[in-house]
Parts: C-alpha cells; structure tokens; sequence
C-alpha cells in the first residue's frame, strides 16, 4: 500500500518537472479552464438561457462536440489492436498514449454531457441503486454505462503497466490481455450507442437511418487516429520519447482509408435525401442546400466537405502523405472537417425543422463557446498530466529505488 | 411503490440491503427535514420571517435534495415533499399553493378529440392553458400550440405558428398540438432516469424534482410537446393558479422539462380540461376512453378521425376529427 502511495506521489512529481516551455503550456492550458469556469459560473447561475439553444434546438454545440470526442475516444483501438493483436512492435510502443488520449477524450465526453444537464446537482439520480435508472429501455442510461466503463478500462490497463515497469516488473499480459479484448469490444459500443442515442428518434427523420452507425464509426477511426498522429509527433519533438515512425504510417493509413468510407457513406445519404426527396428530407436540405431561405449551416458543410476532400486526397497519393507537413495539414483537415460533419452538421439539423414543421436556427452563444473551450483544455491537461508520468516511467527515469533494472526500451 | 423490481429483491442480497439502507437514508433525512421545516412555518412570527428570506429552511433544501422518486416514495415521504413545496411556494412566491397529490381515477382513461371544423384558431384554448398550468410567462412556454394551415394541404412543414391577423382567414385551417399522451411514448423510453412515465389513466406525467434535464425526451417526441425551463419560471404573483397537483400544474424550477398533462389537476377531480373549457366554438371533446358511453367514444364511433404522425406507432390518445 506504501508502495502504490509512493508511486502516486512520485508520478504526481513528475507533473511539476518541466522546462518554460511545459509551464507556459500548462499555463495557457489553465487559463482557458478559469475562462471556461467563469463562462460556466454564469450559465450556472442564469440557466441554460444564456446558450443559443432553444425548444426548437434543443442540442447544441455542447452535444456536438461530445458526439466529436466519443469518437476520438474509441479510436484508441486502432492502436490497441495491432499492438495487443497483431504484436506490432510500433503500436505497442506507443499504445499507452492513445490510451491516454481515450481517457481525456472520455472525460471531455462527460464534462460536454454535465455542462449541457439542465440539473447537473442531480447527477446522483443517474447512478444506478442510489437513483433511478431507465436501463435497458433509454439510450442515454446505455451511454452513461458504456462511457464510464471504458474510462475505467483506459485508466486500469496502462496504470497496471506502468505501475508494473516502475516497480522494475515486466507486466503479465496474461493478467491483463482479458480487459484488452473487452475494451477492444467496448470501444466500438460506446460510439455504436453514442450513435443509437441518435438513431433511436424517429421523431427526427435526419437521425432515423441504420446508416448512422457505421457512419459514426467511420469518421471515428479517421478523425481519431489524426488526433494521436499529431499527439505523438507534438511529443516526438518536445520529449525525450522515441516515436517509431511507422506507427505514424500505420495510423495515416487507417485515417485515409476511413475517410475514404466516412465519404462513401456520406454521398450514399446525400443521394437517398435528395433523388427522392420526401418531407422526411427537409433537414438534409436544411443542412446543404437551407431552407426556406435559413441556411445557417451550408456554409459550415461545404467548407466540411471540403476540407475533408483535400484531406483524403492529400492522405492517398503516397508521395504527398510521405511529407509530414502535408500527412500533418490533411489530419487537421480530417479532425475539424469530420467535427463539423458529425456535430453541428449532424446535432443541428435533427432539430431543424421541428416535428411541427417550424425552421428556427441555432448558433452558439460566446457563453457556449468558452465553456467548450474550457472542457478542451481540460482534455488536453489531462492527456498532458497521463502522458508526462508514462514517458518518464517508459524512459526509465522514473522507477521505485528497489526495482529491478531493465533494459531501457519503450516497447514491452 | 410495492411491485417494482427494486423491492423484490431478496433481503439478502447487497443490492436490496443498500436499497433499504438508502432508503430509511432519504426517508430519515425527509421526515426529518419536514419536522424541522413545519416547526419553523408553524412557530412564531418571527422565526417564519427569519426563514424567508432567500427562500425556504436549509433542511427542506437538504430534504428537498435527497427526495426520492415519485414513484417509490411512501405516503408520508410525498406527504413531507408537498409540505416543502408548499413552504417555499410560500416563502418565494408569497402564495399558498395547494399541491394535491390524486390519484388515477379507476376504471379511467382519459382521451381527447378536436373537430377541425370547427376550430377557428382563437388561441383562447392557449390562454386558458397557461392561466391553469402555471407556466413561465417570461419564458413563454405553452403546451398547445395552433397551426394555420392551408386548406389544401396537410403539411405541418408548411404551416404557420405565429399567425398574427384576424382569423379565420380565408383558405385556412387550424390545427392545435399539444401533448397527445401517447400510449407508446417514445419520451418516457428516452428519459435516462425514469422521470417521466405513463399514469394508469393514461396521462404521462414528469417528477420535476427527479427529472435531470438532458433534453434526450425533447428529441424523442414526435409532436413537439415537451417544453424545457431554459430560465427560471416567472409569474406575477396575482396571477398564480394555487390549485395544484404534484406531477401537474405547481410551479416548476428552472432546468426541467415540463409538458401537458391534460389538466390531472381538473380532470382528476371530475371536470374538463382548461383548453376544453376556453374554447368558444366546442371543437374540443374529452372524456374517459373506457366509457362506451362517453361523448368521447361516440366521436370515434361516428366520425372520420386520424391522428397524427400515425405511421410512428406511437398510438396517440387525441384524435382530430371532420364532421
């Protein structure tokens, strides 16, 4: 037990060690969290009002980006795999971060859904026993299950590893591969519901389709990915970690081929929504071409559509991913393109027209904004904080005084 | 609430022991709360003014805090959370509103038609709703809401909400929505906490002190008719209906979601709903589903009915009619 409090208090040491530039980070990092608060001390105390949300829309920017982040969260596997699977030796290097950035994703995921509660103070209603919870019949009690499950799951694998290599152990992947398997599974359920929450309303014709999951998979496993290719590569040039190029290859290959399929499938509903359109096509409409002349959203469609054209297009002719500037400009081209596409593009226009036929749009307020930023920066200190101990114990430099020495490697 | 699978657990096991631990948990606090609150509303002058100001006791807050589920709470625990209701009704909107907690009628299921003929869309219905159901009049949350139409189409797309012209107007229809009380209620599926659900008369309902307000019943309603308290709700004093019931028309909170409930409040008691009342023409007719006697179940007998959205399955419990 001393030794488990140990090694906290030794990994929480590490958090402080770090030049200007790392204090400068984490210093920018928390003063978006203090901006984010005070946004959200207002909208604490006035309601929910101060957002651009209304009965008409009743989702926002909040749920957007949640819906964005459960994605980035289960992309993770795409690192989990070939590294637990297929012993790719690149993978496993660096499995322990795209774990990390799952466990950041997952608490952004849970902050969006809190901020976006009209009672937050009632969460204990949503923890089962003690409240009262809709399960098997409400999605959103699913979603609860399934996003705190695979935090859980991120948080106890690598904490095992790592505790395992800072006592000088080589961990047992017998005794922990089981959770890999189910967390492998679990990944693609938590976006698989995140999707059904949407899929699973009739009411809103523009959601109502089975192609909704596949869908959400797809621009998951581009979007994410491109997020742990920049991760590493921030990493590889400011720490002392070696990142094997290779795994950033691998993972370039998987953004380019999911968005390959991501567009596919977008094109597949443009032309059910518009060959035949019936009244259930008014939202699509909404979203590409406006509206009764709203069309709030089409300028942020096509620039979607756009960015993730010349993203995939960069990504498939080889010589052009071969440039790291280029791979580099095509993944943010992926992540904000396939943000847009599965949040406002398709949170928005479920809600436009109302079931009654009425067309009021939505845009975030500043309020909005600030917190989302706030949640953001949260994520990203919290990747920074998993990350930091893990590189120092991956290096060596951080191990327990009576651990048995190892050969110093990142790959185990 | 004898018969949910909570209390059927065996007594052994952990689940059913934190069950019941929790349980004597919120009944002590809520009992407890209540004795203290009473204490202060029936004490001297002086310790009531010492609790009005910023609203109610600190133990109706930590009491109102820990209050269980409608649905699982005892006699005396809804007995205890009316009487923190109506305290801080008293103490924040210096009213003394009456929150009855009725029961279903039995033998009762209430259904409701509108003749479209003769709707001329006064909105009286409207205004009589918001007068009966307390809601925010800043907010401006109403349950019904009327839709002009053009006579030769059906489309709710292609309606107009905010008419604002003398009526009726020429080669136009009006068609009121307000919550259809769905047999099949893809809302009360949605809500991650069971805090709306179906009453035995058909009536679903919403516990404003356990609903969460994620919105997810909002989106899941096909007719749009659930309405969330974006702000706190305001109304002037004078203009407070105090005649309530718990899972209807008392003053709600801000952050919750809040709907039609066919005036239980009323039609508990034996009467008609406020919109049926206010309406000058008689296009509307409601009565008990259940009773082949009913004005109701002539109209579904005799008349050309549909309901909307019917292709949903959502089996609604209003039905429009032409004559």
């Amino acid at each position: 037990m001393t030794l488990l409090i140990e090694f906290w208090m030794r990994c929480f040491k590490e958090l402080l060690k770090g030049g200007g530039l790392y204090k400068l980070w984490l210093g920018g990092l928390a003063s978006f969290v203090v901006i984010g608060l005070v946004a959200y001390t207002r909208q604490a105390s006035q309601g929910l009002i101060v957002s651009g949300m209304s009965d008409q829309v009743s989702w926002g920017v909040y749920i957007a980006n949640f819906t964005f982040l459960v994605g980035v969260a289960a992309a993770a596997v795409m690192v989990v795999i070939p590294a637990y699977i297929f012993h790719d030796t690149a993978a496993k290097s660096v499995v322990l971060l795209a774990e990390g950035v799952a466990v950041a994703a997952c608490i952004m995921c849970l902050l969006f859904v809190v901020v976006d509660m009209g009672r937050p103070d009632r969460f204990w209603h949503l923890i089962p026993g003690i409240g009262r919870f809709n399960w098997p019949h409400s999605m959103l009690a699913w979603d609860v299950i399934v996003l705190n499950g695979y935090l859980v799951l991120n948080l106890f694998i690598p904490m095992y590893v790592l505790h395992n290599k800072y006592q000088g152990n080589e961990p047992d992947i017998n005794k922990y591969f089981p959770f890999i398997v189910l967390a492998i599974f679990w990944a693609i359920s938590i976006h698989t519901v995140t999707a059904f929450l949407f899929v699973s309303n009739p009411a809103r014709p523009f959601w109502h389709t089975a192609l909704l999951g596949p869908r959400f998979i797809a621009s998951a496993f581009a979007a994410g990915p491109a997020v742990i290719i920049l991760a590493l590569q921030v990493i590889a040039a400011k720490t002392d970690f070696k990142v094997d190029k290779q795994i950033i290859r691998n993972l370039a290959i998987v953004t380019t081929v999911a968005m390959q399929i991501n567009l596919f499938m977008l094109g597949a509903e443009i032309f059910t929504e518009f060959y035949a359109a019936t009244s259930h096509s008014a939202s699509a409409h909404y979203l590409f071409v406006g509206l009764n002349g709203r069309h709030a959203l089409v300028p942020w469609i096509y620039s979607a559509i756009t960015m993730e054209l010349i993203g995939v297009t960069i990504l498939m002719i080889h010589p052009l991913r071969e440039q790291t500037r280029l791979m580099n400009l095509a993944c943010i081209f992926a992540i904000v393109g396939i943000w847009i596409e599965k949040g406002m593009g398709l949170i928005i226009p479920g809600f436009v027209p109302t079931p009654l036929g009425e067309i009021v749009e939505y845009s975030p307020t500043m309020i909005e904004v600030l917190v989302s930023l706030g949640i953001w920066a949260i994520g990203f200190m919290v990747f920074t904080f998993l990350a930091k101990p893990a590189i120092a114990i991956e290096m060596g430099r951080l191990k327990s005084a009576n651990a048995v020495p190892r050969p110093v490697t990142p790959a185990h | 609430m004898p018969g949910t699978p909570e209390n059927k657990k065996g007594p052994d096991t952990p689940a059913a022991r934190q069950e019941l631990s929790r349980r004597d948990a919120l009944r002590i606090l809520g009992v407890g709360a209540a004795a203290l609150g009473s204490a202060v509303a029936h004490g001297s002058e002086p310790a009531k003014a010492s609790a009005a100001p910023g609203g109610t006791t600190l133990m109706d807050k930590v009491g109102e805090y820990f209050q269980d589920h409608y649905q699982r709470m005892t006699k005396e625990e809804i007995d205890a959370a009316i009487g923190r209701l109506e305290r801080k009704y008293k103490t924040q909107l210096g009213v003394d509103v009456k929150v009855a907690d009725t029961p279903p009628i039995p033998g009762v299921v209430f259904g409701y038609a509108l003749n479209l003929n003769k709707c001329k869309g006064y909105r009286e219905c409207v205004k009589a709703c918001v007068a009966e159901n307390n809601q925010g009049r800043d907010s401006q949350i109403q349950y019904i809401r009327v839709l002009e139409i053009d006579r030769d189409t059906a489309s709710l797309e292609e309606s107009d909400h905010y008419y604002d012209h003398e009526v009726p107007a020429p080669g136009k229809y009006y068609m009121p929505v307000q919550c259809l009380q769905c047999e099949n209620p893809p809302c009360v599926a949605a809500c991650p906490v069971k805090a709306t659900w179906k009453e035995v008369d058909g009536i679903v309902v919403i516990d404003y002190n356990w609903c969460i307000g994620c919105r997810f019943c909002l989106a899941a309603c096909p007719y749009w008719a659930r309405h969330f308290n974006w702000t706190e709700p305001v109304i002037p004093k004078e203009e407070i209906n105090p005649v309530t019931h718990y899972l209807s028309n008392r003053p709600r909170s801000r952050g919750v979601m809040e709907k039609c409930t066919f005036c239980l409040q009323r039609t508990r008691k034996g009467k008609m709903p406020a919109c049926q009342e206010a309406c000058p023409n008689g296009a509307r007719v409601f009565g008990n589903l259940l009773d082949p006697e009913s004005e109701i179940r002539y109209v579904l007998e005799n008349k050309t009915v549909f309901r909307l959205k019917e292709e949903l399955n959502t089996e609604p419990k209003f039905w429009y009619y032409v004559d």
